[in-house]
Protein backbone atom coordinates (compact mmCIF):
# COMPACT_ATOMS: atom_id res chain seq x y z
CA UNK A 1 0.00 0.00 0.00
CA UNK A 2 1.29 3.50 -0.80
CA UNK A 3 1.66 6.25 1.37
CA UNK A 4 1.88 10.09 1.57
CA UNK A 5 3.31 12.58 3.79
CA UNK A 6 1.53 15.12 5.31
CA UNK A 7 3.39 18.21 6.39
CA UNK A 8 2.93 19.36 10.04
CA UNK A 9 5.40 21.35 11.72
CA UNK A 10 4.05 22.02 14.82
CA UNK A 11 5.79 22.62 17.95
CA UNK A 12 5.40 19.35 20.28
CA UNK A 13 4.60 22.00 23.01
CA UNK A 14 3.03 24.46 21.90
CA UNK A 15 -0.08 24.14 24.49
CA UNK A 16 2.82 25.29 26.88
CA UNK A 17 4.14 27.43 25.03
CA UNK A 18 1.44 29.50 24.50
CA UNK A 19 0.18 29.19 27.69
CA UNK A 20 3.13 30.19 29.00
CA UNK A 21 3.50 33.20 26.36
CA UNK A 22 0.01 34.68 27.74
CA UNK A 23 1.10 33.99 31.10
CA UNK A 24 4.52 36.21 30.87
CA UNK A 25 2.12 38.70 28.52
CA UNK A 26 0.18 38.85 32.08
CA UNK A 27 3.16 39.39 34.17
CA UNK A 28 4.66 42.37 32.57
CA UNK A 29 0.62 44.14 32.12
CA UNK A 30 0.68 43.49 36.34
CA UNK A 31 4.12 44.94 36.69
CA UNK A 32 5.04 41.62 38.89
CA UNK A 33 8.99 40.23 37.95
CA UNK A 34 8.64 36.62 37.71
CA UNK A 35 12.03 34.53 38.61
CA UNK A 36 12.16 30.71 38.70
CA UNK A 37 14.73 28.71 40.30
CA UNK A 38 15.71 25.77 39.12
CA UNK A 39 18.53 23.43 40.48
CA UNK A 40 18.99 19.28 41.70
CA UNK A 41 17.69 18.20 45.09
CA UNK A 42 19.09 19.87 47.94
CA UNK A 43 21.04 22.42 46.40
CA UNK A 44 19.57 24.88 49.02
CA UNK A 45 16.62 26.56 46.90
CA UNK A 46 13.97 26.57 49.50
CA UNK A 47 17.08 28.60 51.93
CA UNK A 48 18.06 30.72 49.34
CA UNK A 49 14.15 31.64 48.73
CA UNK A 50 13.45 32.06 52.36
CA UNK A 51 16.76 34.49 52.78
CA UNK A 52 15.63 36.41 49.80
CA UNK A 53 11.67 36.69 50.58
CA UNK A 54 12.56 37.42 54.02
CA UNK A 55 14.51 40.81 53.13
CA UNK A 56 12.47 41.61 50.01
CA UNK A 57 9.21 41.66 52.00
CA UNK A 58 10.83 44.64 54.29
CA UNK A 59 10.72 46.82 50.59
CA UNK A 60 8.49 44.67 48.21
CA UNK A 61 5.27 42.95 47.96
CA UNK A 62 6.76 39.09 46.93
CA UNK A 63 5.25 35.76 46.70
CA UNK A 64 6.03 32.12 46.13
CA UNK A 65 4.77 29.45 44.09
CA UNK A 66 6.80 26.25 45.44
CA UNK A 67 7.06 22.63 43.39
CA UNK A 68 7.26 19.34 44.63
CA UNK A 69 6.11 15.97 43.98
CA UNK A 70 4.62 15.43 47.40
CA UNK A 71 4.44 17.38 51.09
CA UNK A 72 3.40 21.41 51.92
CA UNK A 73 6.96 21.08 54.07
CA UNK A 74 8.63 23.89 51.77
CA UNK A 75 5.62 26.15 51.58
CA UNK A 76 5.14 25.99 55.52
CA UNK A 77 8.55 26.97 55.67
CA UNK A 78 8.75 29.94 53.24
CA UNK A 79 5.34 30.93 54.48
CA UNK A 80 7.54 32.47 57.88
CA UNK A 81 8.43 35.14 55.61
CA UNK A 82 5.14 36.15 54.04
CA UNK A 83 1.91 35.08 53.47
CA UNK A 84 1.37 34.70 49.79
CA UNK A 85 2.82 31.39 49.31
CA UNK A 86 1.01 28.25 47.96
CA UNK A 87 2.40 24.53 47.17
CA UNK A 88 2.04 22.92 44.00
CA UNK A 89 2.24 19.16 44.54
CA UNK A 90 2.74 17.62 40.99
CA UNK A 91 2.18 14.00 42.35
CA UNK A 92 4.73 12.01 39.94
CA UNK A 93 5.60 14.78 37.79
CA UNK A 94 9.23 15.71 37.40
CA UNK A 95 8.66 19.51 36.66
CA UNK A 96 6.53 22.35 36.55
CA UNK A 97 4.49 23.46 33.56
CA UNK A 98 2.65 26.68 32.82
CA UNK A 99 -0.66 25.29 32.99
CA UNK A 100 0.41 24.20 36.71
CA UNK A 101 1.46 27.58 37.16
CA UNK A 102 -1.89 29.27 35.91
CA UNK A 103 -4.02 26.83 38.18
CA UNK A 104 -1.95 27.81 41.17
CA UNK A 105 -1.98 31.57 40.61
CA UNK A 106 -6.38 31.72 40.59
CA UNK A 107 -7.57 34.45 43.05
CA UNK A 108 -4.00 36.00 42.95
CA UNK A 109 -4.11 39.58 42.48
CA UNK A 110 -1.04 39.59 40.57
CA UNK A 111 -0.89 43.58 40.21
CA UNK A 112 -0.47 43.56 44.21
CA UNK A 113 2.78 42.65 43.62
CA UNK A 114 6.46 43.29 42.56
CA UNK A 115 7.92 39.68 43.02
CA UNK A 116 6.98 36.44 42.56
CA UNK A 117 9.17 33.32 43.12
CA UNK A 118 8.43 30.29 41.37
CA UNK A 119 10.37 27.17 42.63
CA UNK A 120 10.44 24.19 40.67
CA UNK A 121 10.81 20.76 41.72
CA UNK A 122 14.20 19.16 42.13
CA UNK A 123 15.67 18.17 39.08
CA UNK A 124 18.23 19.19 36.32
CA UNK A 125 16.72 17.21 33.23
CA UNK A 126 12.73 17.66 32.57
CA UNK A 127 12.12 21.47 34.11
CA UNK A 128 14.56 22.49 31.05
CA UNK A 129 12.11 21.72 28.47
CA UNK A 130 9.05 23.63 30.07
CA UNK A 131 8.67 27.64 29.49
CA UNK A 132 6.35 29.06 32.24
CA UNK A 133 6.20 32.43 31.61
CA UNK A 134 9.29 33.73 34.31
CA UNK A 135 11.40 36.92 33.12
CA UNK A 136 13.96 34.96 34.74
CA UNK A 137 15.33 31.72 35.44
CA UNK A 138 18.23 31.10 38.31
CA UNK A 139 20.21 27.70 37.82
CA UNK A 140 21.61 27.25 41.78
CA UNK A 141 24.68 24.54 42.38
CA UNK A 142 25.84 24.11 45.50
CA UNK A 143 29.18 24.23 46.41
CA UNK A 144 28.64 20.21 47.73
CA UNK A 145 27.60 18.59 44.55
CA UNK A 146 31.00 19.33 42.69
CA UNK A 147 32.39 21.64 40.14
CA UNK A 148 31.28 20.28 37.07
CA UNK A 149 27.58 19.58 37.52
CA UNK A 150 27.37 22.30 34.65
CA UNK A 151 28.83 20.33 32.32
CA UNK A 152 27.17 17.29 32.91
CA UNK A 153 23.51 18.91 32.81
CA UNK A 154 24.64 21.59 30.14
CA UNK A 155 20.76 21.84 28.68
CA UNK A 156 19.15 23.20 32.20
CA UNK A 157 22.52 25.34 32.37
CA UNK A 158 22.23 27.05 29.18
CA UNK A 159 18.22 27.44 29.95
CA UNK A 160 18.67 29.60 32.69
CA UNK A 161 19.76 33.20 32.51
CA UNK A 162 21.75 33.77 36.25
CA UNK A 163 23.92 31.17 37.97
CA UNK A 164 23.69 31.15 41.69
CA UNK A 165 26.60 29.08 43.65
CA UNK A 166 24.54 28.36 47.08
CA UNK A 167 26.39 27.05 50.38
CA UNK A 168 29.49 29.01 49.66
CA UNK A 169 30.15 28.19 53.59
CA UNK A 170 30.40 24.67 52.71
CA UNK A 171 33.58 25.32 49.99
CA UNK A 172 36.06 24.97 51.96
CA UNK A 173 35.19 21.66 53.72
CA UNK A 174 34.14 20.15 50.94
CA UNK A 175 37.15 21.19 48.84
CA UNK A 176 35.05 23.13 46.13
CA UNK A 177 37.07 24.24 43.18
CA UNK A 178 35.21 27.96 42.71
CA UNK A 179 37.73 29.11 39.77
CA UNK A 180 36.60 25.49 37.65
CA UNK A 181 32.64 25.87 38.56
CA UNK A 182 32.80 29.39 37.19
CA UNK A 183 34.72 28.32 33.81
CA UNK A 184 32.03 25.49 33.48
CA UNK A 185 29.61 27.59 34.03
CA UNK A 186 30.95 29.78 31.68
CA UNK A 187 31.68 27.44 29.33
CA UNK A 188 27.65 25.78 28.86
CA UNK A 189 26.14 29.64 28.88
CA UNK A 190 28.89 32.21 27.87
CA UNK A 191 28.11 35.42 29.32
CA UNK A 192 26.28 34.12 32.35
CA UNK A 193 25.98 36.26 35.25
CA UNK A 194 27.04 34.23 38.51
CA UNK A 195 26.22 35.09 42.48
CA UNK A 196 28.54 33.46 45.13
CA UNK A 197 26.19 33.00 47.97
CA UNK A 198 25.57 31.17 51.61
CA UNK A 199 22.09 31.42 52.24
CA UNK A 200 23.19 30.20 55.84
CA UNK A 201 25.36 33.04 56.69
CA UNK A 202 23.95 35.70 54.41
CA UNK A 203 27.16 36.40 52.46
CA UNK A 204 26.76 37.28 48.76
CA UNK A 205 23.18 37.37 49.53
CA UNK A 206 23.25 41.67 49.00
CA UNK A 207 24.82 40.98 45.69
CA UNK A 208 21.52 39.46 44.56
CA UNK A 209 18.73 41.88 46.34
CA UNK A 210 21.20 44.87 44.88
CA UNK A 211 20.85 42.69 41.44
CA UNK A 212 16.94 41.77 42.15
CA UNK A 213 16.35 45.85 42.48
CA UNK A 214 18.08 47.15 39.89
CA UNK A 215 16.26 44.46 37.61
CA UNK A 216 12.89 45.75 38.65
CA UNK A 217 13.60 49.14 38.66
CA UNK A 218 14.69 48.75 34.93
CA UNK A 219 11.97 46.82 34.12
CA UNK A 220 8.85 48.77 35.44
CA UNK A 221 10.43 51.97 35.45
CA UNK A 222 7.85 54.41 36.49
CA UNK A 223 6.25 53.33 39.75
CA UNK A 224 9.05 50.92 41.44
CA UNK A 225 12.05 52.83 40.50
CA UNK A 226 10.40 55.47 42.96
CA UNK A 227 9.30 53.20 45.11
CA UNK A 228 12.60 51.74 45.49
CA UNK A 229 14.03 55.51 46.15
CA UNK A 230 11.59 56.17 48.43
CA UNK A 231 12.68 53.46 50.65
CA UNK A 232 16.53 53.58 50.71
CA UNK B 1 11.59 11.53 32.75
CA UNK B 2 9.55 13.92 31.41
CA UNK B 3 9.16 12.16 27.69
CA UNK B 4 5.78 10.32 28.78
CA UNK B 5 4.53 14.04 29.09
CA UNK B 6 6.66 14.90 25.91
CA UNK B 7 4.53 11.63 23.83
CA UNK B 8 1.29 12.95 25.57
CA UNK B 9 1.59 16.45 23.86
CA UNK B 10 2.72 14.69 20.56
CA UNK B 11 -0.38 12.74 20.26
CA UNK B 12 -2.90 15.64 21.22
CA UNK B 13 -1.15 17.25 17.93
CA UNK B 14 -1.74 14.00 16.00
CA UNK B 15 -4.96 13.89 17.01
CA UNK B 16 -5.78 17.78 16.64
CA UNK B 17 -3.93 17.42 12.86
CA UNK B 18 -5.89 13.91 11.96
CA UNK B 19 -9.42 15.69 12.85
CA UNK B 20 -8.35 18.66 10.86
CA UNK B 21 -7.38 17.18 7.63
CA UNK B 22 -9.35 14.30 8.10
CA UNK B 23 -6.57 12.01 8.34
CA UNK B 24 -6.71 7.97 8.92
CA UNK B 25 -4.16 5.38 9.05
CA UNK B 26 -0.85 6.86 10.29
CA UNK B 27 2.09 4.65 9.50
CA UNK B 28 4.81 7.21 10.68
CA UNK B 29 5.50 9.91 12.69
CA UNK B 30 8.32 11.97 12.08
CA UNK B 31 9.75 14.18 14.48
CA UNK B 32 13.06 16.74 14.66
CA UNK B 33 14.42 16.61 18.18
CA UNK B 34 17.55 18.93 18.87
CA UNK B 35 19.92 17.57 21.29
CA UNK B 36 19.71 20.38 23.21
CA UNK B 37 16.02 19.94 24.23
CA UNK B 38 16.42 18.10 27.22
CA UNK B 39 14.47 15.03 25.75
CA UNK B 40 15.92 11.90 25.59
CA UNK B 41 15.83 9.95 22.42
CA UNK B 42 15.43 6.39 23.75
CA UNK B 43 12.96 7.77 26.48
CA UNK B 44 10.73 8.89 24.08
CA UNK B 45 11.19 5.47 22.05
CA UNK B 46 10.03 3.69 25.05
CA UNK B 47 7.09 6.00 26.36
CA UNK B 48 5.57 6.13 22.60
CA UNK B 49 5.11 2.45 22.81
CA UNK B 50 3.59 3.03 26.24
CA UNK B 51 1.37 5.55 25.27
CA UNK B 52 -0.04 4.33 22.17
CA UNK B 53 -0.59 0.66 23.35
CA UNK B 54 -4.65 0.15 22.39
CA UNK B 55 -4.76 3.22 20.81
CA UNK B 56 -5.21 3.76 17.02
CA UNK B 57 -1.78 4.75 16.77
CA UNK B 58 -0.59 1.52 18.15
CA UNK B 59 0.76 0.02 14.95
CA UNK B 60 2.39 3.75 14.25
CA UNK B 61 6.33 4.06 14.26
CA UNK B 62 8.02 7.10 15.58
CA UNK B 63 10.61 8.31 13.50
CA UNK B 64 12.70 10.94 14.91
CA UNK B 65 15.32 13.27 13.46
CA UNK B 66 18.47 14.09 15.44
CA UNK B 67 19.58 17.72 15.30
CA UNK B 68 22.65 18.66 16.14
CA UNK B 69 23.72 21.76 18.23
CA UNK B 70 24.95 24.90 15.92
CA UNK B 71 26.21 27.69 17.24
CA UNK B 72 26.60 31.40 15.77
CA UNK B 73 30.83 32.94 15.97
CA UNK B 74 29.64 36.77 15.89
CA UNK B 75 33.84 36.62 14.90
CA UNK B 76 34.08 34.06 12.13
CA UNK B 77 30.61 35.09 10.73
CA UNK B 78 29.23 31.61 10.61
CA UNK B 79 26.87 28.67 11.87
CA UNK B 80 28.57 26.13 13.45
CA UNK B 81 28.27 22.87 15.89
CA UNK B 82 30.35 24.09 19.04
CA UNK B 83 32.73 21.31 20.15
CA UNK B 84 30.79 19.39 22.75
CA UNK B 85 27.38 20.09 24.38
CA UNK B 86 29.48 21.98 27.44
CA UNK B 87 31.40 23.76 25.40
CA UNK B 88 29.72 26.81 23.50
CA UNK B 89 32.59 28.49 21.44
CA UNK B 90 33.67 28.30 17.75
CA UNK B 91 35.31 25.38 17.27
CA UNK B 92 37.80 27.06 14.72
CA UNK B 93 38.31 30.42 16.68
CA UNK B 94 37.66 29.52 20.08
CA UNK B 95 35.13 32.41 21.10
CA UNK B 96 32.48 31.97 23.20
CA UNK B 97 29.16 32.18 21.96
CA UNK B 98 25.56 32.44 23.31
CA UNK B 99 23.85 32.00 19.83
CA UNK B 100 21.78 28.84 19.58
CA UNK B 101 21.15 28.45 15.92
CA UNK B 102 19.70 24.80 16.25
CA UNK B 103 19.69 21.98 18.84
CA UNK B 104 16.80 22.94 20.61
CA UNK B 105 13.80 21.69 18.44
CA UNK B 106 11.25 19.56 19.33
CA UNK B 107 8.40 19.55 16.51
CA UNK B 108 5.86 17.28 15.03
CA UNK B 109 7.49 17.76 11.27
CA UNK B 110 4.99 15.29 9.13
CA UNK B 111 2.94 12.01 8.97
CA UNK B 112 2.85 9.35 6.65
CA UNK B 113 -0.73 8.01 6.27
CA UNK B 114 -1.84 5.49 3.61
CA UNK B 115 -2.76 6.85 0.79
Amino acid sequence: MSTRIVEVRAKVLKQNDLLAHALRERFEASGVSVISLVSSPGSGKTAFLEKLLGTLAANFRVAALVGDLATENDAARLKRATPNVRQITTGTICHLDAQMIERALEGWQLDALDFLFIENVGNLVCPSSYDLGEELRFVLLSATEGEDKPLKYPTIFNSSDVAIITKMDMAGPAEFDLAAARRNIESVRPGMQIFEVSAKTGSGMQDVFQFLRDKLAHSHKTRLALQYETTQ
Amino acid sequence: MHELSIVLSIIDEIDEQSEARDLHDIEVVHLKIGVFSGVDRDALLFAWELACEGTRLEDSRLDIETVPLVIHCAICHEDRPPPSLYQLCCPECNTPSETIVTGRELEVVSLEVAA
